[in-house]
Order: C-alpha cells, then structure tokens, then sequence
C-alpha cells in the first residue's frame, strides 16, 4: 500500500532529523530544515519523532492515499484539503482510502511537515532516510519528489487518535520580517568593527535562490574586508581564507556582497571568512522564511546562544511530554 | 462570460518573458490555450512555467515583469470562453 505523488509540489522531499556523524566526510546532515515542525507532527500522531515525514517548501503537493491513514501537517500554513474539504492544521485527521490530499497557497511561513501514520519507508542511507539532493542520496532515490512517485508507508500503529492536537502555546509563530541571534566569529576580524557594527544595524532581504543549502541574503551595504597580503592556501579575494570546516549555520560573505547562511544540506567546508554563525535555537526560523522576507542579525554572546538552546530544548521536552 | 483570477501558487520573481531579451509570453488581450504559458515564477533556483487553467482571453496583467509575488497575489485576469 502506498502513496501515489499527482504533483509533486515545488521542492518535496522525504526528510527525518538527519544524518548525523559524516559531515567531517564532506555529508551534510540534512534532514527537516524545521527539526520541530517535524518532530511535532510526528509526536501528535504517535509517530517515532524522527519517523521520515515530507518536507514541502513554498508550495504543498497532490497526494492520492491507497490506503486510509492518518496524518499531521505542521509548520508553515498551508490548508490541507482531503478532497477539497479544509482540515486543520497541528491536528490529526484521517485521509480516507483513495483520498487526495491537497493544500492551499502558503499564507507564512515555507516549509510544511507532513507526517503520516508510521511514517514513509525508503531504505536508510548512513542511517538515515533524509533526502540529500546535491549528493543524490537518501530519500526517494535521492531526489525531490517527482509526480509520478509512490511512496511506500511503513505498517500504520494505529496509536493515532483523530482530534488530537499541538497546544497553541506550542503553535510557532511565523512573520515577514524575523529577527536571527548570531554569535560573532571565527573570522570577523578581517572585518572592520564600523563594518561589523553596520551587518547587524540593517534589515536583509532573503534572496530568491534560498534554499535547503544555504539562505543568501541581498540588499545591505556592502562588507568590506580589512586589506591584507593573501596568507599561503588563501585565494586573493578579501574575504577568502585558508580552507575551514563550515559550521551548518555559518555565515559566509564572498566579496562582501552577500551573506550566505548556510544550512542543513550545506558543504562542510571551503575558503570565505565566516563572520558569525546563526545560533542552533534560531535555525528552525531560518527554514520557515520565505524569500523576499527581511531578517535583522542580532549579535548575542556564547552565554545567551547556550541559554537560547536550553530553551529550545524545554519546548521539545514539553512536545515529548505531550506524547 | 466568466472570469478567472490568476494567482500565484508559490512565491517568487513573476517574468512575462522566457529570458530577458524575447518577446512576451502572452500580450494583454490575447487569446490563450489551456496549458499555455503565461510566464515564469523563479524561486529557489528553479524557473516555474506559469500555465493558463482555461482557454480564454487574457484581458490584463496586474504584477509587473520582475515583480516580486507573494503566493497568492493576482498576477492577470483570464477571460474564460463559454
């Protein structure tokens, strides 16, 4: 029994928390750009929360259910619609056998989760069913969904209870203009501290090509790096380095255009100074904007980015709790 | 007579034309074919052909060529053919 893809959206792909433990490798993560819109829905319906759920970005798709399921969609809002008729958003509900499953434009945020009553089975690939696109790896045969695609389902549990739903409190909230923490570092000295100052005094807007790779960001006054001699290994532009490890999160600047912020299918390394990197709490935010939004670099220390992930890490506890 | 609005299904770059130096996809007031391209939406390093759903007229285009759309902002009116 399984899942037949009619549309397959604008960029859907199988995602679960990850593939943790290669990036030294050169593989990234990858995995649920919005680790907890994906844990939650798999936590209403019962699911293991790192179960295989579709990530959909900007634009849900067309799915027909060979068999009755249940199913959750959290994160951006999207309606789901069961043969035309809305459902509700953090909340359980059946699709029937034979159904179609359809959303609505995106109202705010970019990226829905829809978890399905035991979950999507393609085979694990470094322990993981994560879709990593560039590499082709993982997920449906290494790609983003195609129409045409069937989706294999692992045995339903039947511990999913129709009705159920994300306390509000619970709810995240989304916006047009979101505000990121970033702790200053490794390279921001070849920056100015006029300059350095000026990246966090101005709104950025997230550039249309933001994706699971990286967000750029476009339309702040150019950064311009400190003269120097080019050490041995770096290339001659200012903002080039010595070849390092890229954390996921890191903000690298080429020619001090435009900030990149890099995310869970990034490369693990290569040559641009990075000038701070997006705390761990904040990246789930990053995977819910929609290009053209603006963000604001807030400058915080190690102290409140490990405050901010304790505090994250109490919300999960209260969504595992609810489980 | 009825008429359609046409919106957009994600967000992204609205484009009348297939590259910066062709002529326009469908002028105002042309007749379109369903399934014809009306123009192209460019979002996360994809180019999205933007197809009529009826065959029809198209009477007028509401979001400029490289106007940044929301989903579910009016790009143009369809006229539909009884």
């Amino acid at each position: 029994m399984s899942i037949d893809v009619i549309k397959p959206g604008l960029a859907s792909s199988i995602q679960d928390k990850g593939r943790e433990g290669y990036y030294h490798l050169g593989i990234p993560p990858s995995g649920g750009m919005d680790q907890r819109s994906l844990i939650a829905a798999n936590l209403l319906l019962g699911n293991h929360e790192g179960a295989a759920v579709l990530e959909c970005a900007l634009m849900g798709p067309e799915l027909r259910f060979g068999e009755a399921r249940m199913v959750a969609a959290c994160g951006a809002e999207m309606t789901p619609r069961v043969n035309g008729e809305a459902q509700p958003l953090n909340e359980v509900f059946e699709v029937p056998a034979g159904a179609t499953l359809s959303f609505d434009f995106v109202k705010s945020g970019a990226r829905l989760y829809l978890a399905i009553e035991g979950g999507i089975d393609v085979p694990e690939r470094l322990g993981s069913r994560s879709t990593y696109a560039l590499g082709s790896l993982g997920g449906m045969q290494g790609r983003n969904l195609q129409a045409g695609d069937s989706l294999a389902l692992l045995p339903a549990h039947g511990q999913a209870s129709p009705g159920r739903r994300l306390a509000p409190s619970l709810v995240p909230a989304f916006s047009k203009h979101y505000q990121l923490r970033v702790v200053p570092g490794l390279y921001a000295h070849r920056l100015t501290s006029e300059r350095q100052a000026q990246f966090y005094a101005e709104d950025w807007t997230v550039a249309s090509e933001a994706d699971r790779i990286g967000y750029r960001m476009k339309g702040g006054t150019r950064l311009s790096f400190i003269d120097r001699e080019p050490p041995f290994g770096a290339g001659d532009d200012p903002s080039n380095i010595v070849d390092a490890c890229y954390p996921i999160g890191s903000i690298q600047v080429p020619s001090g255009s435009e900030p990149i912020i890099l995310h869970r299918d990034a490369v693990s390394g290569g040559g641009y100074a990075m000038i701070g990197t997006v705390i761990s709490a904040d990246m789930d935010t990053v995977g819910q904007i929609q290009p053209h939004q603006k963000v604001r670099f807030v400058q915080v220390t190690l102290e409140e980015a490990l405050a901010a992930r304790a505090r994250y890490q109490e919300v999960m506890e209260q969504l595992r709790q609810m489980a | 007579m009825t008429t359609q609005q046409i919106q957009a299904p994600f967000p992204g770059v609205f484009y009348r034309t297939p590259s910066p130096d062709e002529p326009v996809y469908v002028e105002e007031g042309q007749a379109v074919q369903a399934g014809d391209v009306i123009g192209l939406i460019e979002v996360m390093k994809q180019f999205v052909e933007l197809k009529a759903e009826a065959s029809g007229t198209l009477v007028s285009f509401s979001a400029d060529n490289e106007s940044v759309l929301e989903a579910g902002d009016v790009i143009g009116t369809l006229e539909v053919n009884e």
